[in-house]
């Protein structure tokens, strides 16, 4: 069976509270789900870390991030790149998801709305600067690797939307 | 080394990766738009992704102290196994498109197979490969139809783009003998297998595209051999040339 629930020491959580991911400084790591599991033992931490996407480069930077934020707390912390199994939209919070959208990032929707979305059949991402549905895709491809560009017809904000990866 | 076959394997696939990454990455800058632009070097980024995750495995089996960059810089022109049609230089935006799409449907297709793979690290990168190459496919897919069906010179371009690179569509379905010893423990993929399937996908959304679908008569082969195109070496002279102008240089 697939694991998909993460293994964390409760004790950990507010130190990894405390490392954001480079790219979206609202969102913590655990936010973003990319911590599947940390444990302690003896002042020793060990971390497992699952990428975004293959060649996200915010992943070495979050690995020298949690290394240091577990440094300041005189614990050491071990960090393993895991690829399985492969990380899904899914497993960023539903508080991942507010802090994103009030960051002006549009959160990824379910699949079926996300394809709609992308082949240009429907109207479905909400804009974050003024909440009309009445938008358009510019760019399958955004700023980073996990965001597509978005378009308000109403307001004419350009926006970023996160795109559903499942 | 114990495991050559395994580790030729993974060079084959990774290679492709590798270098299809490099020839996108050298359009940083001066895509046609800013989207494409983006998506380009977003692509481009994913395959490095997918290539580094490839190469650590393969320098672990060579152990010795060999990282990711030294498969990656340190290699002679004859000891990359990537497939031709990779290489091929981006004439233009319409001949890269054709390029990435031809390379896509068989891409998607291979990382589906080898997912099942009994190799775990092999199943985990195509597993978390896929999602991002199904999004590529997507892109390069769309470009061919906005092209083919598009105004006459768009169409005349991607007719000739299409007519051009299909020489070197045989080659993804040629099986070396790391591929033939792979597929027969079940580690690896026999890409016969799904030939057919692929001409017919390329085929349906190339008429989709109002393009005509060129005979399958003269192949050209090689890559997978390390007898590369003379496109090949000029590649190369960028990609390696900090690690061999500055030895063992760190980014």
């Amino acid at each position: 069976m697939i694991e998909t629930e993460a293994k964390i020491q409760s004790h950990l959580i507010p130190i990894l509270e405390t490392v954001s991911d480079p790219e979206i400084p609202v969102l913590s790591v655990l936010d973003l789900g990319v911590i599947r599991e940390a444990s302690e033992e003896n002042g020793h931490v060990t971390i497992k870390l699952t990428p975004t996407y293959s060649g996200c480069p915010a992943m070495d930077v979050i690995g020298d991030d949690l290394r240091a934020a577990f440094q300041k707390e005189d614990m050491t912390a071990q960090i393993e790149l895991i690829l399985a199994p492969a990380w899904s939209t899914d497993w960023i919070s539903e508080e991942g998801k507010r802090k994103m959208e009030a960051y002006g990032i549009a959160a990824p929707l379910g699949e079926t709305a996300d394809k709609a979305a992308l082949l240009g059949n429907q109207k479905i991402v909400k804009c974050t600067n003024c909440g009309s549905t009445n938008t358009h895709l510019v760019s399958q491809f955004g700023s980073t690797a996990c965001k597509a560009l978005f378009k308000c017809d109403d307001c004419q904000e350009p926006f970023d939307y996160f795109k559903c990866l499942k | 080394m114990k495991n050559e076959n395994l580790y030729r394997y993974i060079l084959g696939i990774a290679d492709s990766s590798l270098i299809l990454g490099q020839r996108l990455g050298e359009l940083c800058g001066h895509g046609p738009s800013l989207e494409t632009d983006i998506a380009l070097t977003n692509i481009s980024l994913d395959l490095i992704g997918q290539t580094r995750s490839y190469y650590q495995y393969a320098a672990k089996l060579i152990g010795d102290g060999k990282s990711e960059d030294d498969i990656a810089f340190l290699r002679i022109e004859r000891e990359y196994l990537n497939v031709l049609l990779v290489e091929q230089p981006n004439t233009h935006f319409g001949y890269v498109m054709a390029r990435q799409f031809l390379f896509d449907v068989y891409h998607l297709m291979l990382l589906s197979e080898l997912k099942n793979s009994s190799d775990e690290t092999l199943a985990a990168i195509a597993a978390k490969g896929i999602k991002e190459v199904s999004y590529h496919k997507r892109f390069s897919g769309d470009w061919i139809k906005r092209l083919g069906d598009g105004t006459q010179e768009s169409h005349d371009k991607m007719q000739d783009a299409i007519n051009d690179l299909w020489r070197y569509t045989d080659e993804l379905f040629t099986m070396t003998e790391a591929d033939a010893e792979m597929s027969r423990n079940n580690s690896g993929v026999d890409v016969t297998r799904f030939k057919e399937a692929y001409y017919e996908e390329v085929s349906r959304l190339l008429r989709e595209a109002t393009l005509e679908v060129p005979e399958r008569k003269y192949f050209q082969y090689g890559g997978k051999k390390g007898v590369h195109t003379e496109h090949m070496g000029y590649l190369l002279a960028d990609l390696q040339y900090m690690q061999r102008a500055y030895p063992n240089m760190k980014w």
